[in-house]
This record gives structure tokens, C-alpha cells and sequence, in this order.
């Protein structure tokens, strides 16, 4: 017991209060020094920049928290060590607490109104004019499929699908299905919505674009619609963000975004 | 926080010993200022709650799968009608046998608790001839969601009820000792088993009657 | 009190043998430190699985020639990490951590060992139940680690266990027989924490002493009671969706797996399920989960803060109703785990507003240790030092909670290392100080000798650093898009630069294992060559430290101690000391103006 309030006590704690403030000075600088090397890649797509703008304002605010909350800790732990002083007998104030409950409160609404007001229109319907895309997950890659000139998709049966000549399973019985294009890899046309509708072959996946700021899951039994426009030219990466397997790290898939000439001429060639 | 002097409004004066419960109340003979409830009274509606909560997870699922389009429901096998019959009548019996037991009424408590109990054994009796008259047509567990929530459900029910039996029997068991003792060990499995009696009610209700 | 009744509770009346008294005891204390010691021990087996995964994470491809030998079947011959080993590490980390160390030391082992001590109890209000609860524990863990050794090894479908990955055993080497043994082996310990929080709740409102008003129960108390309720309602939503995924996997039903599927080439005769339930039932149990992680340490911390800050802790009652509101809404915010999985986004929109709303109790809950620390007379002992680097850290978890509670932010970050960051600064980093700080601060009531404070200290130090150290670094892997449970980040060109990233948080990761040898080393230490500790070293109010250190079985002698004033009673000014414990008569500190309880004129229950 001998020193728990002694010289060793008061060095720990100021030792303690060099070290939240060296969190807050690296917290911060290492998040600056991030931003050229380790951080998002450039948004290309339309409401990509609304999601970074709400990342922005949601990392300005936590922030603030971060350094102010951690620098009055580091205060209070430097000032109020035992130096054999009588600690106030201060068991509450309705005020002090009403405050910093509203005070949170507001800012919180505030972040919820501007993240409704994006993730609605995230959600909202595509638009009449989008490209119309099926995009299937399986273990371990993507499969995806444009309508073809009738701008109708054939049925598709799981039972008919083979591997090497029918990986979609489309049904041969369909005349809708003839024209369907069939690829692995996704090409799409700069400046235009893109309708995505999202199925499983197997177990779930998760359709994660991270340069549109797209991730949607794939859920098995399901058809699931998101929608976006690219609007750079360019080569993406597309990843595999939910569990799904042994292989779930190389589910790599490819998204070429080029002109509307461009697509349609390589959506063409696709045809043979 | 003002720093006026104020009364004090604790006791000056350790407050009075509370009465010593006769018989002793629980593990710990009474010395505890929590009221003179047996522990378990307390503790079975826990049980209840938690109980209720795996039939809320397993129903909400039941209705998430109902509602879609493919559904494809199982016909209802006569029986459950008895069997709901059975255990409504439990409940009758057991409300009866422990009125009986808070009049001092020993051998009334006795033959309402041996009653139930032995309506409790018919019931599940009736739950295995629905589930032989089901298999007997070729409905089985993997055959549908409906069979396969049906199966789930009853059997589910059916386990805790035969936990809730052994209840009975311990209270049966415990009938001998003073009225008030019989009455700590019959109470909570009478709360267990009107319970269980109304989770039927509801599982019969959506299996069935929507 | 009946007189006849009152010495048959004294020590002397307990005499037992070795077996009864330490293995198969029924006393709360010796159950709490059973739950506390396996824990640590679980929590050793989920280190070294942490290690694992840095190891491959840091250096993907790496060939391990020493550990290879450790773990035959997990590496190939030349060495290097077979990526089925890699996700059954994952799996059973998170598995391990969440529920075989954490869940059950902070509330198996802290609840059972204060809950009676300090309400001024003998025992729960059911030893018999509590020595059940803990002897379903061991079974668990054995039936998990079983997985291991088994054709197909541990489960690789994560500790959340999604369908049809953990339906089918053609989906993953793990979904054999591995992830049948994960979910029996949940299902037994699901038993156990219902025991316990059945215990737990009865012993708190039925077994009180004289004068322990609930408005008079320490905070630590509170944490493990609202814990207790949360666990009851929870759980059992768990346990029905593991029987149903068992009935899936052996009995031929589709509660979960839809018609139509192909995996491996062949068409799976499953028929009519959805996936998405199991995510609604796990994570109704899931979200309520975090919160039994975190309640309990922000209970300890709570006194810890008090008794060492010589200050009654600030705004007893917004804590206690912050802590309920905390509760309640655990359990409407499960939605915010799926924001991208498919369903109603009005739906989502709901559990943005119940998400960020669970911020402000928690925002409350900071700012009043805060408001407690200022003009205090902090003492740094280890337990200090650890509950203050708890607020750090929730502070810092907390805050990135607000980027994925938001479904448009999430969308970005659902899955990927920046969830993995901010639930290893709640769960992982400050659950982990609450737990130790928790020890420093019973250890002497536990085991009736004092930790040794400078090595103490030197842990504190290293695991202080060492936790920034590694996870902070996470959230700009998560910035950069690295979704978490890769094998191998190296597929993916935009993956590639994060190397030297992860190489640091490895690195960070092994010291920060390492670093937790001087805790074993100061624990094993302190038991043997450890001073005596007194009754009350740290000069503290509530009951427990009223008993001897350790407590006798039956924790008190003849009487039954009785209350007088709240917990919090530290630096009454005038009083002749800085703390009046709360069996201090009402009159010892009646020349003083502020020792009646201050918030709470109508505490008494008569």
C-alpha cells in the first residue's frame, strides 16, 4: 500500500497524460498523413461524392470529439493527481448533464437528417433510361449478363447450368434468353445509370465496387436492385466483401468503364 | 450542488429487525430485506420471459416465411383440437388445486397437482398421435417450411411442457410439507405451466388459424 | 431475525472437502474465479489465434517453418498458411473472444464473484444453478476446440456464421462436421449464461440486505443486474436460430437455405428458405451482445474511477438510467449490421435513427466519468490506469460507431477493416481494460494478497501503446476498402500499397501479445509472493470490502451487514475521513452537511 498516493502515483499520471496527448497529436497526424497513400480511391461515380462528402463531415465531427474529449482527459489527469488535496464532493448538476446530453443529441440529428437524405437517394428507383446489368456471385468469381438487342433477359433455371457452355444457366426453352450476353467482365458505359440486379449461385456475396462507393450484398433465392453511375473512365477492381468461402479473397472481378461507342461496340463483339 | 445544510433523511437508528419469516424463506433463512417472496416465484417468470423470447425468435421467423408467396400450408391434424382441450383443462385443474392449497386445503392441492399433471402427460401424449397421423400421411419434418415449423414448434412446446411436468411432480412431491412450503414449490410451476398452457394457445393460433 | 438461525451460517458450520470447496463448489466466489481463470486461459488460446492471423496478414505467403510444426494440417509442407486454416482461425477468434472469454469473464466471472458482495448477500439465490452454469462452460470449450481436430477442421464461415456458407457442408471445408461442433457447443454455453442471468437477476432483486435500496447499489452492481437482463432476453433468440441452422444442416429442413442453389456443381435439394432470417435472429442477439461486453466494464470502471479518483462518481442516476436506455435500445439496432444486405432501406433508415440514438447514453456515460475525474485526487494505481485508458478507448470506439451507423457511410465501409477497427476499440481494446482494470482493483479481495503495482504499471504502459499501436492503424486499411476475413489482401491492385500497413499492425499485434506475459507473470507472482492484502486497501465504501480478503464461504460472520447511505460517499467534506462506507451509521458523519444520500432523498425502502 505503501505508495499508492505517493511520487510514483503522481509520475505514472503524468506520464499518463503525456501519452492521450501524444494519441490525440498521432491520432491526428497519422490521419493526415494517411490521405496520399492509405485512404479511398477517387470517387467515380455520381453518388459516390455524396457518400464522401458524409464521410468528410461524419470525420470532422468525430474528430473534434476525439481531440477534445481526450485533451480535457489528459487535463484532468494532469491537474488532479493526488498531491494531498481534498477532491470536491460533486455528485451531480442537472444542468451540466442536461447540456452535454441535448448537445450530442443535436449533433446527432443533424448527422442522421444529412445520412437519410443520401441513403435515400441511394435507394430510390433507377431510372427509366439505366443500362440494365444481372451481375451473379459464385465461389469464386462474377458472372454478368446484358439483355441483348430485345432488351428482355431469358428465364434462367439453376438445373441447367453448366460450367463450361451454360455457367448462367440460361433456359433453352426461352426465346428471350437467345440474345442474352453473357460475360466475365463488366463493361459500362461512362455518364449512364446502371441498374444492377444482383443473385447468388451458392452462398452470399457481396458486390463491392470501393472506387463508386457501391457494396451490395448477394443474397442467395434473392434479386437484389441497386443502381449507380459511373462517371470516369477507367479501370476498376470489383471485390467480394462478404464471407463466402475458402476463395473469398480472389474474387476478383474487372469494370471497364469507356465511352458509350466503345461499349456498344465491345458489347457487340461479344455477340459471336 | 448546494452546499446548504440539510436534514438527514436516513434513519438515525439501525431501522427495526424485520420479522423472521416462519419456516425460512429461501436459501438464506430471511435475513435479506428483499420481500419475503421465495426466491423462485421470482426467478420462474424469468424462466417464462426467456422462454417466451425463443418462441418470439422461432415465430417471427415462422411469419417472415409465411408471408411469402410460395407458401404452402399443411392440413391440421384433428387431434391438436384434443390436445388443446387437454391442456386448457390442465390449467382449470391446476388454478383449482392451488386455491385449494391457500385454504390450507392439503389434499385438494394434492389431487389438483396429480390431476394436472396427469393432463399434462395425455397432451403430450395427443402431440406425438399428431405428429404419428402427420408422418402417416407423409408430411415430415423436411417436407415443407409449414411441416418443418410445425414440427419445430410442437416439439419445441413439448419439451418444455415435459420440463413443466417434472415441476408437478416436485410439487406433488413437496405436498407433504407444510402448506406454505408445498405452496413455494407449486406456485412456480403453476406459473410455468398456465405459461406454457397460453404459449399453446398462440402456437395452435398461428399455426392454424391464420 | 430469528437468533436460532444466525451462526449457522459461520464459516466454522462449512466444512468440505477439496472437491466440493475449489471444483465442484457451489460458493459464488470460487465459481466467479473458475468462470475468471478459464476465461484467461480461453483468452490465451484467442491471442495466439490473433497471432495467427497477423502472421499470415503481414506477410501473406510467408513460409513458417517453426510454426508449421505446431499446427500440422493448418500449413502446407513448404510452410505456408492454407487459406480453409487462415478462416477457421478467424472464426474461432471471434468466436473465442466474444463469447468464451469476454462474455464469460466480465459477467461469469465479475458477476458471480461481486453480485453477492456487494448487495451484502451469502451466496446467489441458487448455488446449485451457478455450479451448473459454470460446469456447462468447459463442455462448450471442449466441443469447440474439438472443431480443430476434426475431418474439414473449425468452421471458416465467422463467428456470425452466415447461411447457406454454414449450412451446407459442401460450401467450405469448415461447414462439416467443424461447424456442427461450433454450434452445439454454443448451443451448451447459451444454457449456461441463461443459468447465470437467471441467478444473477433473482439474487439483485430478492437477496438486498438490510438497507441496499436498488437506488443504493453500486454502479458495478447495476452494470452486471441490466447486463443479466439483456443476456435473458437475448440469448435465447441465439439458441433459436442455432437449432434451426442444426435442424438445416442434419435434419433436411430450409429455414435458411433457399431453393435453387448450386454449389459445388451440384444442384443442393434444399427447398424455401432465407438466408436473411438468421442475420435478423443473430444479430437480435448480436447487438444486445456488445452491450453485455460493455456494460459490465463501464461498471467497473465507474467505481474504479470513484474509489481511486476519491470522488463520488458524477450523476449516479443519469449513469443508472443511461445504462437502461442503453439496454432498451440494444435491442432495436440490430439492423444496422445489414444496412447492405438487402433489405428495406426505409427499414434502414429506422435503424439510423435508433443507432446514433444509443450514442447519446453512451456520450452521457463519458462525459460523466469526465466530470468525475475533474477536481478529484487521483491516485494512478494500475486499476486507475486501466480505467482511464478505458475511456480513451471507448471514446475513440465510440466515435467511428458513427460512420457505420450511418447506412450511405456504412455502404463504404460495411466489412471492411474500419468495422474491424472500431469493434476491436469497444469490444477487443476497451472491454479488455475494463476486465483489467477490474482485476487490479478486486485482485486483493479475490485472492487476499495485493498485485505487484510496478509491473502492474509496466503492463499498463505496453498494452496502452501496444492497442493504439495496432488497431488504430486498421481504420485506414478500412479507408482504403480492405475487406475484412481476405486470406491474402494481394489479389487486388488497390489492395497492394496497404503492405506496409499491415506489417505495422502486425508488428504492433505480436508486441502487444507479448506484452501480456508481464500480466500472466505479475498474476502468478502476486498469488505467491504478493503482501497480505487488508480488508480494505484501497479505502473504498461498498460491502465487499467490509468482508475479510478473501471473503469466508458465506462471505459475512453471524450479521449480515446493513446499509446506510450510497456507495459514494468519497470526500464528504468535514468528515473525518474521505470515505464512509456505506455501513457507516447515519450518525458518524451526521456534523456533516452532505452525507445523506445526495440525488436520492427517498432511497429508504421501508
Amino acid at each position: 500500500m505503501a505508495d499508492i498516493s505517493g511520487e510514483t502515483s503522481r509520475r505514472a499520471g503524468r506520464l499518463l497524460a503525456w501519452l492521450i496527448v501524444l494519441v490525440v497529436v498521432g491520432g491526428v497526424a497519422s490521419f493526415l498523413a494517411a490521405r496520399g497513400r492509405w485512404w479511398m480511391l477517387p470517387a467515380a461515380s455520381a453518388h459516390g461524392v455524396d457518400i464522401d462528402r458524409l464521410i468528410y463531415t461524419t470525420l470532422i465531427v468525430t474528430g473534434l470529439a476525439f481531440v477534445l474529449v481526450h485533451l480535457v482527459l489528459a487535463a484532468f489527469v494532469w491537474r488532479y493527481a493526488d498531491r494531498g488535496q481534498r477532491a470536491a464532493y460533486w455528485p451531480d448538476n442537472r444542468t451540466l448533464e442536461l447540456t452535454y446530453t441535448l448537445v450530442p443529441a443535436a449533433v446527432l440529428t443533424t448527422l442522421i437528417l444529412m445520412g437519410s437524405a443520401v441513403w435515400g437517394r441511394l435507394h430510390s428507383p433507377a431510372p427509366p433510361d439505366a443500362l440494365t446489368v444481372d451481375v451473379r456471385g459464385e465461389q469464386f468469381g462474377w458472372l454478368f449478363r446484358y439483355p441483348g438487342p430485345d432488351g428482355v433477359f431469358g428465364r434462367t433455371d439453376p438445373a441447367q447450368i453448366r460450367t463450361r457452355d451454360n455457367p448462367m444457366g440460361l433456359d433453352p426453352a426461352d426465346p428471350a434468353g437467345a440474345d442474352d450476353v453473357v460475360t466475365r467482365e463488366l463493361h459500362l458505359p461512362a455518364g449512364r445509370p446502371v441498374h444492377i440486379r444482383l443473385r447468388s449461385k451458392d452462398v452470399l456475396h457481396s458486390f463491392f465496387v470501393p472506387a463508386f462507393r457501391v457494396k451490395q450484398d448477394a443474397v442467395p433465392g434473392m434479386t437484389v436492385d441497386v443502381w449507380f453511375t459511373p462517371t470516369r473512365p477507367g479501370t476498376y477492381e470489383l471485390a467480394c466483401a462478404e464471407l463466402c468461402g475458402v476463395g473469398h479473397y480472389i474474387m476478383r472481378g474487372r469494370i471497364v468503364v469507356e465511352s458509350p461507342d466503345a461499349f456498344q461496340a465491345w458489347l457487340a463483339r461479344q455477340g459471336r | 450542488m448546494s452546499r446548504a445544510p440539510q436534514v438527514l433523511d436516513l434513519p438515525r437508528v439501525p431501522p427495526p429487525p424485520r420479522a423472521a419469516a416462519p419456516g425460512g424463506r429461501g436459501p438464506h433463512d430471511g435475513e435479506t430485506a428483499g420481500r419475503p417472496v421465495h426466491p423462485a416465484r421470482v426467478a420462474v417468470w424469468l424462466v417464462v420471459a426467456a422462454v417466451v423470447v425463443l418462441f418470439a425468435a422461432f415465430t417471427s421467423t415462422y411469419l417472415a416465411r409465411r408471408a411469402e408467396p410460395d407458401w404452402a400450408p399443411v392440413a391440421m391434424p384433428r387431434i391438436l383440437w384434443a390436445s388443446t382441450a387437454v391442456i386448457l383443462a390442465s390449467s382449470a385443474t391446476l388454478a383449482a388445486s392451488l386455491r385449494a392449497g391457500r385454504r390450507g386445503d392439503r389434499a385438494g392441492l394434492r389431487r389438483g397437482l396429480a390431476a394436472t399433471a396427469a393432463l399434462g402427460a395425455l397432451f403430450l401424449t395427443c402431440q406425438v398421435l399428431g405428429w404419428r397421423n402427420l408422418a402417416a400421411a407423409g408430411v415430415f419434418l423436411a417436407s415443407s417450411p409449414h411441416s418443418a415449423f410445425f414440427y419445430l414448434l410442437t416439439g419445441t412446446h413439448g419439451l418444455h411442457l415435459a420440463g413443466g411436468l417434472g415441476a408437478l411432480l416436485y410439487a406433488l412431491a413437496r405436498s407433504g410439507a407444510p402448506v406454505e412450503q408445498a405452496l413455494d414449490a407449486a406456485e412456480p410451476a403453476a406459473t410455468y405451466w398456465h405459461a406454457l398452457a397460453g404459449l399453446w394457445l398462440y402456437v395452435f393460433v398461428i399455426l392454424f388459424g391464420l | 431475525m430469528s437468533v436460532a438461525h444466525a451462526h449457522v451460517r459461520e464459516p466454522e458450520a462449512h466444512r468440505v472437502g477439496f472437491v466440493r470447496r475449489y471444483i465442484f463448489s457451489q460458493d459464488h466466489k470460487i465459481i466467479g474465479l473458475q468462470y475468471l481463470m478459464t476465461s484467461l486461459v480461453m483468452a490465451a488460446v484467442g491471442g495466439v489465434l490473433a497471432m495467427l492471423i497477423r502472421m499470415q496478414l503481414g506477410w501473406p505467403g510467408h513460409q513458417w517453418g517453426l510454426v508449421r510444426w505446431l499446427f500440422p494440417g493448418g500449413f502446407t509442407d513448404a510452410g505456408v498458411m492454407k487459406p480453409d486454416f487462415y478462416l477457421a482461425v478467424v472464426t474461432m477468434h471471434g468466436t473465442i473472444m466474444i463469447f468464451f472469454v469476454l462474455t464469460t469473464a466480465l459477467s461469469g466471472g465479475f458477476g458471480n464473484f461481486l453480485i453477492p458482495l456487494t448487495i451484502g448477500a451469502r451466496d446467489m439465490a441458487f448455488p446449485f444453478l451457478n455450479m451448473l452454469s459454470y460446469w456447462l462452460y468447459p463442455p462448450a470449450i471442449v466441443v469447440l476446440l474439438a472443431a480443430f481436430f476434426v475431418t474439414g477442421g473449425a468452421p471458416n464461415s465467422g463467428w456470425t456464421a452466415y447461411p447457406p456458407l454454414s449450412a451446407l457442408a459442401q460450401a467450405a471445408p469448415g461447414s462439416g462436421l467443424g461447424q456442427t461442433l461450433w454450434l452445439v457447443s454454443l448451443g451448451i454455453l447459451i444454457v449456461a449464461f441463461l443459468f447465470g442471468s437467471l441467478n444473477y437477476i433473482t439474487t439483485v432483486l430478492q437477496l438486498r440486505t438490510r438497507g441496499m435500496a436498488m437506488t443504493r447499489l453500486p454502479l458495478v452492481t447495476w452494470a452486471q443486474f441490466i447486463t443479466a437482463v439483456l443476456m435473458l432476453l437475448s440469448f435465447p433468440v441465439l439458441l433459436a436460430a442455432v437449432i434451426m441452422l442444426l435442424f438445416d444442416r442434419h435434419a433436411g429442413t430450409s429455414f435458411f437455405v433457399p431453393s435453387g442453389l448450386v454449389v459445388g456443381g451440384q444442384l443442393v435439394t434444399h427447398q424455401g428458405g432465407n438466408p436473411l432470417l438468421w442475420q435478423h435472429l443473430f444479430w437480435f442477439l448480436g447487438h444486445p451482445e456488445v452491450y453485455v461486453l460493455i456494460l459490465p466494464p463501464m461498471g467497473i470502471v465507474s467505481e474504479v474511477l470513484a474509489v481511486h479518483g476519491r470522488k463520488p462518481i458524477f450523476g449516479y442516476r443519469a449513469m443508472v438510467l443511461s445504462m437502461g436506455a442503453i439496454a432498451f435500445l440494444s435491442f432495436v439496432v440490430w439492423g444496422h449490421h445489414m444496412f447492405t444486405s438487402g433489405m428495406n432501406p426505409l427499414v434502414g433508415t429506422a435503424f439510423m435513427v435508433t443507432t446514433l440514438a444509443i450514442a447519446i447514453p453512451s456520450a452521457v456515460k463519458t462525459f460523466n466519468w469526465l466530470a468525475t475525474l475533474w477536481r478529484a485526487r487521483i491516485r494512478f494505481t494500475c486499476a486507475m490506469l486501466f480505467a482511464i485508458g478505458f475511456v480513451s478507448l471507448f471514446v475513440t470506439g465510440g466515435l467511428t460507431g458513427l460512420f457505420l451507423g450511418s447506412p450511405a457511410v456504412d455502404t463504404y465501409f460495411q466489412d471492411t477493416f474500419f468495422v474491424v477497427a472500431h469493434f476491436h476499440f469497444v469490444m477487443a481494446s476497451a472491454a479488455l481494460f475494463g476486465l483489467f482494470a477490474g482485476l487490479y482493483h478486486w485482485f486483493p479481495k479475490m485472492f487476499g494478497r495485493m498485485m505487484d503495482e510496478r509491473l502492474g504499471k509496466i503492463h499498463f504502459w505496453l498494452t496502452f501503446v501496444g492497442i493504439y499501436a495496432t488497431f488504430f492503424p486498421m481504420h485506414f486499411l478500412g479507408l482504403a476498402g480492405e475487406p475484412r476475413r481476405y486470406y491474402s489482401p494481394q489479389m487486388y491492385e488497390f489492395l497492394r500499397p496497404l503492405q506496409p500497413l499491415n506489417v505495422v499492425v502486425s508488428l504492433a499485434a505480436f508486441g502487444l501479445g507479448l506484452a501480456q506475459l508481464v500480466f500472466v507473470a505479475n498474476v502468478i507472482y502476486s498469488l505467491v509472493r504478493g503482501p497480505r492484502a487488508a480488508r480494505n486497501p484501497w479505502r473504498a465504501n461498498t460491502l465487499e470490502w467490509q468482508a475479510d480478503s478473501p471473503p469466508p464461504h458465506g462471505n459475512w460472520g453471524p450479521q449480515l451487514p446493513v446499509v446506510y447511505r450510497w456507495p459514494y460517499d468519497y470526500s464528504v467534506p468535514d468528515a473525518a475521513e474521505d470515505y464512509i462506507p456505506q455501513t457507516a451509521p447515519a450518525a458518524v458523519p451526521a456534523v456533516a452537511g452532505g452525507a445523506a444520500d445526495p440525488g436520492h432523498p427517498r432511497t429508504e425502502g421501508s
